[in-house]
């Protein structure tokens, strides 16, 4: 196997270091969701000009202001749909796309289902950080219920939405989850999403001590996130593990891997038949 | 393709499908929404069969949002809706003006406000394919009275945005989307269209958002080793952010502005009928143009000095060409299917000149007949 390039080459060669210090608040998991989805790439040796990056806007939403790759910022909520046109209009392209929660599963919502639906080969890799830190922690759709935040003072009333559970329903043909506590599993549950043809959708959990943790009394950065230890388990070991013993904890790994015709590469079937015909 | 010169009779949209293939659109994202709906119902045929792309989206939102997406990996784009799907694409039709993403954007103009009448015309979307996006930004917005015009302009409207790097509106209405006529095709090869400026330099030297004299920077493929960064927030020439940054902010905003009002020569296009020695103008556009021609050749019948002032392209406005018509003749008429949207800009254009200018507005779905449009025309004179 060959050597693993280094932190510092990792750094040198896909981030624009001008750009430091990061927006992200001391303490925050994103920058180690960003670094996991370049050692992802940079282990698959993809090329380097062919991977797009495409985001929203929240606090996860601006990876791509310090990665180097060739990116598209789209309105909140439209990541997925820009990167649909990206990935269909140019199949070789590696389409990834980062995502905040609210971004994804609110505004997005819409998209990300029929993103799912699709089968298209992006992978979308969604900062979950159960909150809008951004605008200053307002409650979002992953928002555990009676949560403070700031925009539900008196503690949450809306039932969270499991993103895994959403994506699964909906069609998506690889589904995952990692959290920033355990940075291996979760480059490699990258890997395997990029790899993997057709939709791939990875939850990763991370903290936001600054908006969410501070108001919910959930210690210091450290701490929140050492929580997720007690918080996750992983998927092989949940299927030994009893319901009530499951309850409240998430599930941690890949959660749905399976074969389903790709979006762009029936397309390409479908222009060959049709020229064929028209022949 | 077409390989040589036919005619046909054609539908409206029809035409615009057809002329967007001969421009070399290769990709169309869409929602169905009447009445555009024939626009991507062809599209859907047709784009297989010439090598290109074809998808409806989940909404209105999405699927321009797929078409920028698309324009970014260096095809040629289109999306076209109606009334409120209209409304839906101000925020991406912004994006798309401030990332610089070549696009052209069809609205077949339905009655509103909201769901309206959705197959019955207005032309009550003038003032907001200009203005409907937050922010200051600049745009071209094609204006056609005819099926022929339905063909020629989306082409037209496919040149321009790759010209300029911007969103391109064909603003047409349900007459003209909807009636058919006789169409004159050309072969499509000889049908040529303006690609985007690419970048020339090495890419360690490319500065994606540093405009040319004309104002529009290069455009590099996605996918290739001009890494770039198609920023939506305010950015400096290399696309990294200016969050807090005033004068960069500015600068890029007066270029985004400047680079189409600054070279409206090169945009603009308007027909123009017995005005040298009108007295009265009738300026009109779209399904509108055409009972506004026939009331002015009737009133000419009728020994009134009449003219027609038909702008093609609406926005940037052609000022220069109004002006000019304010400043010899008494008195300008502007009927149209709204309350009165494009007579703002018109009597802008010419409030130095001694012609007063008279709004027609007409709303409800139902077009102008010639007479009405006549009617006003003797009011005026008897009036003046």
């Amino acid at each position: 196997m060959p050597k693993e390039a280094s932190l510092s080459q990792l750094v040198n060669k896909y981030f624009y270091t001008h750009q430091f210090p990061t927006m992200w608040c001391p303490g925050c998991g994103n920058g180690t969701a960003a670094m996991a989805m370049v050692r992802a790439i940079d282990r698959l040796g993809l090329d380097f000009d062919k991977v797009i990056h495409v985001a929203g806007i929240g606090c996860a939403c601006v990876a791509h202001w310090y990665t180097s790759f060739t990116a598209l910022q789209t309105a909140h909520g439209r990541a997925l749909a820009g990167a649909t046109g990206i990935k269909l209009a140019n199949p070789e392209l590696t389409v990834v796309v980062t995502l905040g929660d609210g971004d994804c599963a609110a505004i997005g919502g819409n998209h990300l289902i029929h993103a799912c639906r699709r089968n298209i080969d992006l992978t979308a890799l969604v900062y979950n950080n159960f909150n809008y830190g951004m605008t200053g922690g307002q409650v979002g759709p992953t928002t555990p219920l009676e949560a403070i935040t700031s925009t539900s003072p008196y503690g949450n009333l809306d039932p969270p939405f499991d993103l895994c559970k959403l994506a699964e329903a909906a069609g998506a043909t690889y589904v995952a989850r990692g959290v920033v506590y355990y940075v291996r599993e979760l480059i490699s549950l990258i890997e395997r999403g990029i790899k993997h043809k057709g939709f791939s959708f990875i939850d990763i959990l991370t903290p936001c001590p600054t908006v969410f943790g501070r108001r919910n009394k959930l210690g210091t950065p450290g701490q929140m996130f050492k929580a997720q230890q007690q918080s996750t388990v992983s998927v092989k070991k949940a299927q030994e593990m009893s319901p009530e013993a499951l309850k409240g904890k998430w599930l941690r790994g890949v959660i749905v891997e399976k074969e389903a015709p790709e979006f762009t590469e029936e397309y390409e079937k479908l222009i060959a038949q049709v020229q064929k015909r028209s022949d | 393709m077409q390989a040589k010169k036919e005619v046909r009779l054609m539908q409206g949209n029809e035409a615009c499908a057809e002329g967007a293939i001969a421009a070399g659109v290769r990709f169309f994202a869409g929602y169905p929404i009447t009445p555009s709906n024939e626009i991507a119902n062809i599209m859907s045929q047709r784009l297989p069969q010439v090598g290109g792309k074809f998808i409806q989206m989940e909404d209105e939102i999405g699927s321009l949002a797929a078409a920028i997406g698309a324009s970014l990996t260096g095809l040629k784009v289109m999306d076209a809706t109606s009334g409120p799907g209209f409304s839906l694409k101000m925020e991406n039709l912004g994006l798309a003006c401030m990332a610089e993403v070549p696009l052209v954007l069809v609205n077949i103009q339905r009655v509103g406000p909201s769901i309206g009448m959705a197959t019955s015309p207005a032309q009550g979307d003038v003032l907001q394919t200009r203005y409907g996006s937050h922010g200051d930004y600049a745009l071209i917005a094609l204006s056609p009275s005819s099926v022929q015009e339905m063909f020629d302009l989306t082409i037209k409207s496919v040149d321009l945005s790759e010209r300029f790097r911007v969103p391109v509106i064909l603003l047409a209405d349900q007459v003209v989307g909807h009636m058919r006529e006789k169409v004159e095709l050309p072969p499509y090869e000889e049908v040529k269209t303006s690609y985007r400026p690419e970048p020339t330099m090495p890419p360690e030297e490319y500065h994606p958002y540093r405009g040319d004299e004309r104002g529009v920077p290069p455009m590099a493929k996605f996918g290739t080793p001009y890494h770039w960064y198609a920023n939506t927030s305010s950015h400096n020439e290399d696309s990294f952010q200016a969050t807090s940054d005033y004068a960069i902010s500015r600068k890029l905003i007066e270029r985004l502005t400047n680079k189409i009002e600054r070279n409206k020569r090169e945009i603009t296009e308007v027909r123009g009928e017995l005005l040298d020695d009108a007295e009265i103008v009738v300026v009109a556009y779209g399904c509108t143009a055409r009972p506004a021609r026939g009331a002015v050749l009737k009133a000419r019948e009728e020994g009134i000095k009449a003219g027609f002032l038909r702008p093609i392209v609406l926005w940037p406005v052609p000022e220069e060409e109004i002006r000019k018509a304010a400043d010899t003749a008494r008195a300008i008429i502007v009927p149209e299917m709204n309350m009165g949207q494009y007579v703002h800009p018109v009597r802008e254009a010419c409030y130095r000149g001694k012609a007063k200018v008279f709004s027609l507005p007409k709303v409800g779905g139902e077009p102008f007949s010639s007479g009405e449009i006549l009617q006003k025309i003797r009011e005026v004179e008897d009036g003046a």
